[in-house]
């Protein structure tokens, strides 16, 4: 049997020992006399959230059938176990071999929200590496960072040794390939390094140099090495259906966030919303064969034993085969026992059908994500919902005895006036009336409808990349401007009103649109014992507006500054294929409240069609 | 066909918690591929029932649950396809036909269990521990505190100790156990350890469950029979 790296003592005391002991289902065990790279990939968060991560496993998947590669896994170790680690100086360890991190050959950690950034200070903290690239010598690790805050990696710049941009499967076996010959030639990192960023897609921080002007923006962004490109193009696979997809994903012990087989069924996104990041940065729309969807959802179920199933993507509804696929899960599944969960699927005539066969009309509830409260608004985010949509969707399902609906929006969207946070008091009143237009004899009791709100973040490579946040307390004034609208509605009591945490968003806020000076607040807001942002119990403000301070750093420069249109961004040197002209020109259709179709209904000229795929190829 | 399976739990499995040890069930018994019946409605559950759960940190090579199966299928062959889907520290021993009824189902039946205590390295009481047990044992009455959320009261536990003695550097206990009657391996040995005037740390010593019975006997006379052999292998 495997010896663990903590001891019984340890694990006997601290929450969840199952998170760290490996030995799940599916899980790959390899002899690692007999691999060549050792690569440890890592979640910057607690295990039950990285395990619901659709990417890891894929790659996991990918670099495992390589006979020279051993990926195993490593995520965040919870503040009990961080403080005994610290503590014992116990360093830290990969699940399926129990060996330190320290004595591999990568490191790739994943960043999918910008809230984990201490998180990935913690993983290299405790594996016991210096935190900085340029002190890390030959015996460590190559540190990789990859996924969507990848595509603004310069806060965390000066910690990575490189940046994978884009999707994983193209360059990664590239990438590997060349690792093994330069390890087998005993050639140094740096040489390596040199080499990798030839590859495209592949981001080498240390190779770059930025200058500022004396107004803290960026003057010039320029590679000081050679082998370093210029612009790094991101990376995506144009045929999605023949390229890997993990059949036997790993099963956790304990009850992951995600419980479920998830079969990815289209990449991309063909509606546009303005403050969508996903939504640019996937383009072009790939959608994945039905009959393969159909065999890998067979091949999942029997090796997971998985109880339950969903699809992903950005939105389900536009995949052209959906009800072939729902049809097929339906019948697959009643014979498995298995659930289909769905995900948040337009409201129509063919939604409802579906729901209604899968769910317990009593207990599930209906989705809307109009985003904005005022048909203005939406026209501003490019959001295709009306109220008269909505309306007509939340009729028919009330008809059918649905009593539930949830409704999220988002406050601090650019150009928003007083009379757009009112319209989400006004658009739930709406749709609760609707409800008590049912007679009383036909209806089941009350109708709830949740209202949930989060604050606006403007992320990179979107219309919104341009545009200023507010102040944490103008946030909250917000969310008082829609508590108090609802409280006025004459079917206030069906309605009730969550709202996001504002401190949490100014941070977020920083941390997405940050520049290599932000790195120095994150290193100090660590230090300063910061882990586990993301999470409302463990995030300390205080200690980040601390740092912030001490380094002489304005956070309001990121946040309460409308760019000027030719501003340099710090990510300007990624080309994700959509152009800076087509979001400049989405930018201002917003403030003049201009929609912009679908990919679907028009070629709005994006960029994304020089991939020749996907979309843009099939129409 | 009303089945019960006896597995054993050991290695690092011992950090995985009942609930997630019924998960775990749940999802290899469909990679196995086994025919089993389930409840009814939107969310349909597997019918399984646990004999008696384990505590986290306690290994087993007795642990019981039992299910119904649509679909009949020889022992033999459950076993092994059982097998080809558990992880290290996971074996499946047994695989039998039970009968029908609420007072035959394992939760139900189990009367007493066999226990392991072995002390860590370097953690063993001080010498002449081993010379107690009889004296401890011996004794017509063992009286340990227990506490409720009210108050404390004094409980005799000598009744629920079917049998203790020395295997090697081994304690074996066997304990009553079940709804009624039952006490557990630590209280026995903070019981022990106060006898020897020891300070007691539960960390001192690994348990280890060997086997579970049901009581066929009489109030006045025990009659242990395991849980697997009330089941009859299925050919």
């Amino acid at each position: 049997m495997r010896k663990l790296a903590l001891s019984d003592e340890i694990l006997l005391k601290i929450e969840k020992p199952a998170s760290y002991i490996g030995n799940e289902v599916n899980s790959v065990m390899k002899n690692k006399d007999e691999v060549d790279i050792r690569f440890c990939m890592a979640f910057p968060d607690v295990y039950s959230i990285g395990m619901s991560h659709l990417g890891i496993q894929i790659l996991y998947d990918m670099f495992n059938k390589r006979e020279d590669t051993w990926c195993e896994r490593v995520y965040s170790p919870w503040p009990d176990l961080d403080a005994i680690m610290r503590e014992k100086k116990i360093p830290l360890f990969a699940l399926e071999s129990q060996d330190k991190i320290k004595d591999f050959d990568f490191l790739g950690i994943t960043l999918q929200y910008e809230m984990c950034y201490t998180n990935v200070l913690q993983i290299l903290d405790l594996a016991q590496m210096p935190l900085r690239a340029k002190d890390r010598g030959e015996e460590y690790p190559l540190v990789m960072g990859g996924g969507p805050c990848s595509y603004n990696p310069e806060p965390l710049a000066p910690f990575f040794d490189m940046f994978y941009i884009g999707e994983g499967e193209t360059v990664f076996n590239d990438l590997l390939d060349e690792y093994k010959a330069y390890k087998k030639a005993g050639k140094s990192k740096k040489e390596f390094l040199e080499r990798a960023a030839e590859i495209p897609g592949i981001y080498v921080p240390a190779f770059y140099d930025v200058e500022y002007h004396e107004d803290g923006t960026i003057a010039s962004f320029k590679p000081n090495n050679p082998h370093a490109k210029e612009k790094i193009e991101k990376q995506v696979v144009m045929d999605i259906t023949n390229t890997y997809y993990p059949t036997k994903p790993v099963v956790p012990f304990i009850k992951a966030t995600q419980d479920r087989v998830t079969l990815e069924i289209q990449r991309g996104c063909i509606r546009g919303c303005r403050f969508c990041q996903a939504g640019m940065l996937y383009r072009p729309t790939r959608e994945k064969d039905v009959e393969v969807l159909k065999e890998t959802a067979k091949a999942m179920l029997e090796s997971t034993g998985h109880e339950e199933i969903s699809l992903s993507s950005l939105s389900s509804s536009d995949y052209s085969k959906l009800p072939e696929l729902i049809d097929y899960l339906i019948e697959e599944c009643s014979q498995r026992k298995v659930n289909i969960s769905l995900p948040s699927l337009r409201i129509d005539a063919f939604s409802l059908d579906v729901m209604s066969k899968v769910q317990d009309i009593k207990k599930s509830s209906l989705t809307f994500a109009p985003e904005a409260g005022s048909q203005r608004l939406r026209d501003v985010i490019n959001k295709g919902l009306t109220e008269e949509v909505i309306l007509e969707g939340a009729g028919k399902a009330f008809d059918g005895g649905w009593t539930r609906v949830k409704l999220y929006f988002m406050l601090g969207l650019p150009t928003e006036t007083e009379e757009d946070m009112k319209g989400i008091a006004h658009l739930a009143e709406a749709i609760a009336k609707r409800y008590y237009e049912i007679p009383k004899d036909q209806r089941h009791g009350k109708c709830q409808i949740v209202v949930s709100t989060s604050f606006f973040v403007p992320k990179p490579f979107t219309p919104f990349q341009w545009a200023s946040m507010f102040r944490k307390e103008d946030y909250l004034d917000k969310a008082k401007i829609v508590k108090e609208e609802i409280k006025a509605q004459l079917n206030q009591k069906s309605i009730k009103y969550n709202y996001h945490e504002a401190d949490v968003t100014v941070l977020e806020g920083i941390l997405a649109r940050g520049d290599r000076k932000v790195a120095d607040v994150l290193e100090a807001t660590y230090r300063k014992g910061a882990i586990f942002d993301a999470w409302s119990e463990y995030f300390r403000y205080d200690l980040w507006m601390e740092a912030f301070q001490e380094a002489g750093i304005d956070p309001e420069f990121y946040t309460l500054r409308e760019r000027p249109l030719d501003e340099i961004f710090p990510w300007d040197f990624i080309s994700i294929g959509v152009t800076r002209k087509f979001l400049e020109n989405e930018w201002k259709k917003a403030q003049q409240e201009v929609v912009t179709p679908n990919c679907k209904m028009q070629c709005s000229g994006c960029g994304a069609g020089k991939y020749k795929g996907g979309i843009c190829v099939e129409g | 066909m009303k089945v019960r399976v006896k597995f054993a739990k050991e290695g690092a499995m011992k950090f995985i918690g009942h609930l997630d040890i019924m998960r775990y069930f749940q999802k290899a018994i469909k990679r196995a591929g086994i025919d089993v019946a389930y409840s009814e409605g939107f969310s349909p559950h597997m019918i399984m029932s646990f004999a008696a759960p384990l505590g986290v940190g306690v290994t087993s090579t007795a642990e019981y649950f039992d299910m119904e199966i649509n679909t009949p299928i020889s022992s033999r062959e459950a076993v092994k396809r059982l097998n080809e889907v558990m992880v290290e520290g996971m074996e499946v021993k047994s695989f039998r036909k039970i009968p029908d009824g609420k007072a035959n189902t394992a939760m139900a039946l189990v009367a007493a269990a066999d226990y392991y205590v072995e002390f860590r390295e370097g953690m063993e009481p001080e010498a002449g521990w081993k010379d107690k047990i009889n004296a401890f044992i011996e004794r017509s009455e063992i009286l340990i505190v227990k506490k409720t959320k009210k108050n404390e009261k004094e409980v005799d536990i000598r009744p629920y100790i079917y049998d203790m003695h020395l295997e090697g550097d081994r304690i074996f206990l066997k304990l009553a156990a079940g709804s009624v009657k039952n006490t557990k391996p630590e209280l026995v040995m903070e019981a022990f350890f106060a006898f020897c005037e020891q300070e007691f740390d539960s960390f001192r010593f690994t348990i280890h469950r060997a086997e579970v019975y049901a009581d066929k006997g009489t109030e006045e006379c025990r009659n242990l029979i395991s849980l697997e052999d009330l089941g009859e292998e299925i050919e």
